[in-house]
């Protein structure tokens, strides 16, 4: 049944609806061996209920799963043994200590052995602690010990649904270099998040989604190549800075507030890179006082922008 | 395949560390001695006024006839008294007395106290957040996303729940003699204990009573404790599949229990509520043959209405467990 080439994770035409209203349209993607794919949209588009459909959590009311080429649906006990998760916050009984809960995990799979318990448990630098108490231990190592009970049954497929949520900055450079490892092991990884710089660093190919609907699939990096890329601008006079600017035929001046990252008096300008030294030469020469002019990656709202052309999110 | 009894064994093990039993054990440990205090002193008391037990059962039945023929006292009152008077009187033709102080009659008597209510109690401390407790941890996430299938999940916590009301039946058993022995003296095993008492309105048909050691009686009755016991655990369970808050399958479940106890007490006109399983509960009252709540119950009446509502909580458990959606 299980065929050599088939790829680790097939989603079809997946559909949910709950009481009459769509939650998830027609999501269909694929998943190769070693993969790092992202699964990325603002909260609510529906990822997490598609995360659910795909490990048997839900019943999708259309569309097929197939894990490794196992039918998720029909066939449950083939298809879960290549998968290992973290369905949204990393949960543990918490009146048992790590290993304890590491071996109650055992248990529901085949050929997990003690010393694989231990395995994961280094794996995951959980080692000196393994036997406290789970709820003595922080969020961060409540993740790691998430992560070694999804890894226990050598997994196939690591589903990880908002990994870096609650993790302070030093958790996450951790997890991101854990997940590069993983992906070198062939662990193929499926990671949601509703931040692309996030997504950006741990996947290579994403599906957007946007209130239930694919939005775009491909390469991260081609994705947001076609994203303009604002150039910032803050003057000591907000009009008279943006009347000079539009000047020049080259630059556009985004309508409307920068995004909420940047303060209020903050001009977003569409302009080739070429052009910034020049145009701040002509804009002093003019006696505007210039502030600051910065280039970011474009954010997730952005690249919303540039693939549906609508004006925000909502 | 992922075995059944790891499954067992794991659901077990979670039961043990949330240190559900030990705190049964605990509330077991206070209560009997609590019990058997005021056990004791009746005893003593009826001592110090009887030198012979006949003395003390020809004064209860006195004492009874006295109030029947009181107006104010309601007439099922005085139907469940005549029974009462019928059976000490058979006792003391027989030459067999009802309540010789032991441990094993202690043990006896608190069974059959604790039938309706303290022994479904206990039963839910353990078992109430079996599932909603794995909701409320979102450890359910992680349970159903194994390559096991949902029914076998169910069926493990089942089992578990099995093992730890028939433990707990046998801990109060046995705490209870140990305890109480302890002040009236291990003995009274083989101790006649008249049964098969028929209640035909307020007259008793003594056809078919037959005595019976002690210790058998006590066997039977443990049994039949066990049975209403699990129709509760069965019908906790659904509750606990059904209700995502803890609190709340709790006080579902305490409030039908209570709420069979308290249209049990009142004898009600009411026929159609001994299709309730809260009112048929107290199947020892059967083998002590104390008139039942409603007119007509009988032990085979009372075992299947209990079965039946114990194989429905358990077929709606399975149903909406294995097909329900884990949106939380």
């Amino acid at each position: 049944m299980e065929e050599k080439n088939s790829p680790v994770l097939r989603v079809k035409d997946l559909r949910k609806t709950i009481r009459g209203q769509a939650i998830v349209e027609r999501i269909s993607f694929e998943i190769q061996r070693g993969e790092k794919f992202g699964f990325l949209g603002p909260n609510g588009a529906g990822k997490t209920t598609t995360i659910r459909m795909l490990v048997d959590l839900i019943k999708p009311t259309g569309g097929t799963v197939e894990i490794c080429g196992y039918d998720v649906q029909r066939r449950p006990e083939q298809a879960l043994r290549h998968v290992g998760c973290i369905v949204e916050n990393p949960e543990a009984y918490s009146y048992m200590t790590g290993r304890e809960n590491l071996e109650h995990f055992a248990r529901m799979a085949d050929g997990v052995s003690r010393e694989r318990i231990q395995e994961v448990a280094e794996i995951v630098k959980l080692q000196e602690r393994i036997d406290d108490k789970v709820k003595t231990y922080s969020l961060g190592m409540r993740q790691r010990l998430g992560i070694a009970q999804a890894l226990l049954a050598r997994p196939k497929l690591l589903i990880l649904d908002e990994p870096t949520n609650g993790l302070d900055p030093k958790g996450i450079k951790e997890l991101r270099a854990f997940v590069h490892r993983l992906a070198e092991e062939g662990i193929s990884l499926l990671i949601s998040s509703h931040m692309l710089s996030e997504v950006q660093m741990l996947c290579e190919r994403v599906l957007i989604m946007d209130r239930g609907r694919m939005i775009a699939t491909g390469k991260i990096d081609e994705l947001i190549q076609g994203a303009p890329r604002y150039v910032y601008w803050r003057f000591d006079s907000l009009e008279a800075g943006a009347a000079e600017l539009g000047r020049d035929p080259r630059i556009s001046l985004r309508s409307g507030p920068a995004a909420e990252s940047h303060p209020a008096d903050t001009i977003a300008a569409d302009m080739p890179e070429e052009i910034i030294a020049d145009t701040v030469d002509r804009l002093s020469a003019c006696g505007i006082g210039i502030k600051a002019v910065y280039q970011t990656e474009p954010t997730l709202e952005e690249l919303f922008l540039a693939l549906t052309g609508s004006e925000s999110l909502d | 395949m992922i075995k059944l009894a790891a499954l067992v064994q794991n659901e077990t093990l979670k039961l043990w560390l949330k240190k559900r039993f030990i705190v049964i054990v605990l509330i077991l440990l206070i209560l009997i001695p609590v019990f058997t205090y005021a056990e004791h002193k009746v005893v003593s008391n009826h001592a110090e006024h009887f030198a012979d037990w006949r003395n003390q059962i020809l004064q209860q039945i006195a004492d009874m006839e006295n109030t029947l023929s009181s107006d104010r006292i309601p007439e099922e009152w005085k139907r469940d008294r005549r029974i009462a008077v019928q059976q000490l009187q058979y006792y003391l033709d027989h030459d067999i007395n009802p309540s010789e102080p032991s441990g094993v009659q202690f043990t006896r008597e608190f069974l059959g106290n604790s039938i309706t209510l303290f022994i479904p109690m206990l039963v839910l401390a353990i078992g109430t957040d079996i599932v909603s407790g794995e909701r409320t941890s979102g450890t359910i996430k992680m349970l159903l996303t194994r390559p096991v299938k949902r029914w076998k999940v169910l069926l493990s916590k089942l089992c578990a729940l099995t093992l730890y009301v028939s433990l707990t039946i046998a801990v109060t058993v046995i705490l209870c003699y140990l305890i109480s022995g302890f002040v009236f003296g291990y003995g009274g095993w083989s101790a006649p204990i008249l049964t098969g008492f028929k209640i035909e309105g307020s007259a008793i048909d003594s056809s078919s009573v037959h005595a019976v050691p002690q210790w058998r009686f006590l066997l039977m009755q443990a049994g039949l404790c066990w049975f209403s016991a699990m129709t509760v655990a069965a019908l906790g369970l659904m509750v606990s599949v059904l209700i995502r808050s803890t609190a709340a399958s709790l006080v579902t479940m305490m409030s039908a229990i209570i709420a069979g106890t308290i249209l049990s007490s009142m004898s009600s006109s009411w026929a159609s509520a001994k299709y309730l399983f809260s009112v048929n509960l107290k199947l020892t009252g059967y083998l002590e043959g104390t008139p039942p709540p409603i007119e007509g119950m009988t032990l085979p009446f009372s075992l299947s209405v209990l079965a039946i509502w114990g194989a429905l909580g358990l077929i709606v458990s399975f149903r909406v467990f294995t097909k329900g959606d884990i949106l939380n």
